[in-house]
């Protein structure tokens, strides 16, 4: 069998991957997309340790956030329209008003 | 009878009444609760004064003012016949000046905080007098002492005015300083500072002595002189005296009443209520005595050469102070208050006509009047009689109060007694001298005015008359109550003060009296004659003498320099070091420093702490992930 460790390794990779994507990207799709991807990478965590317990709560779990991000990104994209529209510029170091 | 605690309580409530009322609400009947406090009060005087008389003491604590540990202190009154005559001189003289300033003060701006004033001076003059303990004297005297402040300077806008409001006050802190001293030694001393328990132990310390930075002083004659340092502060006695001539910027009812009947006699109400403690120390009734006799000529030879109205009368005042310290000082108390008593009287008199003519010439310099008795008949007649009064010309009342200090001078026990009686015989040519001068160069002779001025010449409003002519009727009259034995009264004033100032013994006999009485008589006449001739037959003479002695005209008239003297060694000085340790040093490094400081270093932080704040979102994101980081970091090393 697998190791949960390597499962749980996997995951902390994936999560970090999607941290560093959302502090360092400029394009705010591609910050959105970390965002799901860190969400995923919990997903995982989830569900491995679900199969290695032979629980089903974390499955349930998984499915609970999986419904989240859905409906987080739907806003989100919502959002992001609504400030290409005003601000003509999908570029986040560009929207600083609230400075200072 | 408990009506006599609205005495001092009526000007109070007057005094509230028009300090937030008066601008807004009474504006020019401002006048309406000063006068009506202050009336009652006389009226409320004069039948406290009947029970006295009858014999009636009154000592009673009103209200526990302080206790502290062993120190406790009360709000009491005690109406004694000393306090009696008191009430009597500061209602009844307070009275017809408080209605005199209704029609000199007619048209000021500021009628309404002159009246607060007015009514606050009263108060504080009132508590004074009938309180039974030293601290209560002690804040009615720092109580008139401010009062002065403010109406002195009453016209702040004049800056000669604010100057001397501010002299005043700070020439009086000086003597006050001396008596808060001597009233800590009475409390060290005798443990209470009330005046029943102190003046009845006080003889049992007659002879011990203290040690004061390895000196051994009397304790009695230490007490004595730190308690008449205030009065000398208060009744501006050398070398405290310069603040009174400057005072006379103030109002003239405000110089009527304060530096004439009232304010100025608390020293001589102090020493006399004091007269115990006083009895025991040779040396302090020596040092009063002479401090008193050397300000009175001095005075007295100033007021010859001053050309200001006022000021003229100022000096007059200091000289009957001086006398009136004199008379304590050999013993003789009674009779020091009794000229205090009758001084309320002509001197107040001679004030308030000096303000009927400054109302009608609108300055004070006597060179620029002359030949007003036609125009102001009664301002003239009530001047002539108060200074026939104080001149002490037989009859009148300044003539049976100055003549007891002199005989007390001449005849007490005291081993100055003859110095100082060749001094006040002195000031008793000078006297006449001056004030008849000032007569002769106001009301007779050519008005040596502009023609303009001499358009406008009127005899003042009835409200200001009318005092004159009831204060000229004190100033006649008041003295009857003291006719000495020896010319067939029955010395009533001097027997009825007995109990409270002792029966004074002198050495003399009924010849001896009544030929130092003619001698000082035809002294004064002297006096009154030169004058006559100086000023009004004669008018070259003063102006030759004044050419050929020029250094001495020139020493009188600048006072003997004694201002500048103190401009000099005090108060260059005390501004030197104020300008350059106090305001450079102190004032714009350290505090300047801290007050720029703080704000600017908060500038500092916060503009940092702004930085954090950048808009950009990834910022906040790295916030958080930290934060993420340092609290999981907590868990597992804590858990």
């Amino acid at each position: 069998m697998v190791p949960l460790s390597w499962y749980m390794t996997l995951s902390v990779i994936v999560f970090c991957i999607g941290v560093f994507g959302f502090l360092t990207r400029r394009n705010i799709i591609i910050m959105f997309m970390s965002i799901e991807l860190m969400l995923n990478a919990v997903n995982i965590n989830l569900i491995s340790i679900s199969h290695y317990i032979q629980d089903l709560r974390g499955n349930i779990l998984a499915f609970f956030v999986i419904a989240v991000a859905a409906a987080e990104a739907a806003i989100g994209l919502a959002i992001v329209i609504a400030l290409f529209r005003n601000r003509a510029t999908a570029h986040i170091d560009e929207i600083h008003e609230m400075k200072g | 009878m408990k009506a006599y605690v609205l005495i001092p309580f009526l000007p109070l409530a007057a005094f509230i009444i028009n300090i937030l009322l008066g601008k807004e609400v009474l504006r020019d009947k401002a006048h309406w609760p000063s006068c009506l406090a202050i009336i009652g009060s006389f009226v409320i005087s004069f039948f406290t004064l009947i029970d006295v008389i009858h014999g009636k003491v009154i000592n009673e604590d009103l209200y526990t003012w302080i206790i502290s540990g062993n120190f406790k202190v009360t709000v009491g009154f005690l109406i004694d016949p000393l306090t009696a005559v008191m009430l009597m001189v500061v209602t009844c003289v307070g009275s017809l000046i408080h209605i005199y300033a209704i029609g000199y003060m007619h048209g000021d701006k500021g009628y309404y905080r002159f009246f607060s004033y007015l009514s606050l001076f009263t108060f504080s003059m009132l508590m004074l007098v009938t309180a039974n303990n030293f601290l209560q004297l002690y804040f009615g005297w720092e109580g008139v002492g401010v009062c002065s402040y403010f109406l002195i300077g009453f016209w702040y806008e004049k800056k000669s005015a604010a100057d001397a409001g501010k002299k005043a006050f700070i020439v009086n802190r000086f003597g006050d300083f001396g008596f808060a001293l001597g009233i800590f030694m009475i409390y060290l001393t005798f443990g209470t500072i009330h005046y029943v328990p102190v003046f009845s132990e006080v003889h049992k310390y007659a002879g011990q002595t203290v040690n004061i930075l390895g000196f051994q002083v009397n304790l009695v004659t230490l007490i004595a002189l730190l308690l008449f340092c205030g009065a000398v502060g208060k009744s501006a006695q050398i070398p405290l005296h310069v603040w009174l001539p400057d005072a006379m910027e103030g109002p003239t009812p405000v110089s009527a009443l304060i530096h004439a009947a009232t304010m100025v006699t608390a020293g001589v109400f102090m020493v006399s209520r004091c007269n115990a403690i006083y009895n025991l120390s040779e040396v302090a009734m020596n040092v009063v005595a002479i401090v008193g006799a050397v300000t009175s000529l001095f005075a007295a030879t100033i007021a010859c050469v001053q050309n200001d109205i006022k000021r003229i009368i100022a000096y007059s005042t200091l000289s009957h102070l001086g006398m009136m310290f004199l008379a304590c000082g050999v013993g003789a108390y009674a009779a020091g208050i009794f000229h205090l008593y009758t001084h309320a009287f002509f001197k107040a008199l001679l004030f308030l006509a000096a303000g009927s003519v400054i109302h009608a010439v609108h300055h004070n310099d006597i060179q620029r009047m002359g030949g007003l008795k036609k125009y102001m008949p009664i301002t003239y007649v009530t001047m002539l009689l108060a200074a026939l009064s104080a001149g002490g010309i037989p009859g009148l009342a300044g003539f049976f109060s100055k003549d007891e200090i002199i005989w007390s001078a001449f005849a007490s026990h005291s081993h100055v007694g003859r110095f100082v009686w060749v001094l006040v015989t002195a000031v008793a040519f000078f006297t006449p001298f001056y004030s008849f001068r000032m007569i002769y160069l106001t009301f007779h002779g050519k008005f040596r005015g502009t023609h303009h001025e001499e358009h406008h010449l009127h005899e003042s409003p009835a409200v200001m008359t009318i005092p004159l002519i009831l204060l000229a009727i004190g100033a006649i009259a008041a003295g009857w109550v003291g006719i000495p034995t020896v010319l067939g009264g029955g010395a009533n004033f001097a027997h009825f003060l007995a109990p409270v100032l002792g029966h004074p013994e002198f050495h003399g006999t009924h010849a001896q009296e009544l030929g130092i009485m003619g001698l000082s008589t035809s002294i004064a006449l002297f006096g009154l004659l030169l004058a006559f001739i100086f000023y009004l037959k004669k008018t070259y003479i003063p102006v030759m003498l004044a050419k050929n002695f020029y250094p001495i005209y020139k020493v009188l008239f600048n006072k003997y320099y004694v201002d500048e003297l103190y401009d000099y060694i005090i108060v260059k000085p005390t501004l030197w070091v104020a300008n350059r340790f106090l305001v450079g040093f102190t004032d714009a490094k350290i505090i300047e420093g801290i007050v720029n400081g703080v704000p600017r270093a908060i500038g500092i932080f916060s503009e940092n702490l702004r930085k954090v704040q950048s808009g950009i979102v990834q910022h906040y994101g790295i916030v958080m992930a930290a934060g993420a980081c340092l609290i999981i970091l907590f868990a597992i090393l804590w858990m």
